[in-house]
């Protein structure tokens, strides 16, 4: 979420923006097939919920090295802050899913099924948080490694 | 035909988010990222509330797909609430980031679980 600090006085906020919008939902669109997609495409072994998980945290890791990548190379504005609202908060913002997660944890506690509950939660936020995480390594040392050139997009908001 | 539906209510939903988010962060300026938290917490317990009403009444279960699978899936957002969190643990706040993580999970799925709750009614 933007908290739009760069914006001329007076225009609306960037979430109040009909471009902005129909940005998010035109990746959000996309985001959502491939969710769907994937759902069908990946096994749930004995009930258990794997295609929440993978879809959960390959979307973790793509936008920590998005939102990490795009910071790295410049303010929030223009073909970057496309990009972001694009592919990441329409795109992997949609792709990925709390709402599934919590009912599919509801769906193994109701089927008395703690042990593999309470592994999929854990699974999931340990998990979720390690792979953002090196997404957003993994976007630091390509720019580390390419050159300097950072051109102060540190205190750019990021989400 | 169901595809295009998915698609469309997804778009719809991560709109929702977007707005919604934005209006909440914009309003309450703390370090916690409180817009993604209110979402996911709302659309897990209309998730609940959504599988509770197909299970327990027997609603159409096309409706899981487009209104579940579509747009809370596409309104609520698992990346961003982890990158937030490791946002918050670079920053040093580590209790905020703990709260962010564990809070989210456990209020998301105690939500959820109300929502199936209150479809028994």
């Amino acid at each position: 979420m933007s908290r739009g600090g760069r914006e001329r006085p007076g225009s609306r906020p960037l979430h109040l923006q009909l471009p902005a919008m129909l940005m998010v939902m035109g990746g959000g669109a996309l985001g959502t097939l491939c969710r769907y997609w994937l759902n069908t495409a990946i096994p749930s072994p004995d009930g258990w919920p794997l295609p929440t998980l993978v879809i959960n945290l390959c979307g973790a890791f793509a936008l920590g090295l998005l939102l990490e990548a795009l910071a790295r190379r410049g303010p929030d504005v223009g073909a970057r802050r496309t990009l972001r609202l694009l592919a990441g908060t329409g795109f992997l913002g949609a792709f990925t899913t709390y709402s599934t997660l919590a009912l599919d944890a509801n769906l193994l506690l109701a089927a008395d099924r703690m042990a593999d509950a309470v592994a999929f939660m854990l699974l999931s936020v340990i998990g979720g948080l390690a792979t953002a995480a090196a997404g957003v390594w993994v976007a630091a040392a390509r720019r580390a490694a390419t050159g300097p050139g950072n051109a102060g997009g540190a205190e750019t908001d990021l989400t | 035909m169901t595809i295009l539906l998915v698609m469309l209510a997804g778009g719809a939903g991560a709109v929702a988010r977007f707005v919604l988010g934005g209006l909440i962060s914009s309003r309450f300026r703390g370090e916690l990222p409180l817009g993604t938290m209110l979402v996911n917490v709302s659309g897990s317990l209309l998730m609940g509330f959504l599988a509770g009403a197909i299970i327990f009444h027997g609603a159409p279960a096309a409706l899981q797909t487009v209104l579940g699978t579509g747009f809370l899936g596409g309104y609520t957002t698992f990346s961003t609430a982890s990158v937030d969190t490791v946002r918050l643990l670079q920053a040093r706040r580590p209790i905020l980031a703990l709260i962010n993580a564990a809070g989210t999970l456990i209020v998301t799925v105690a939500a959820a679980a109300a929502g199936l709750a209150l479809a028994l009614l």
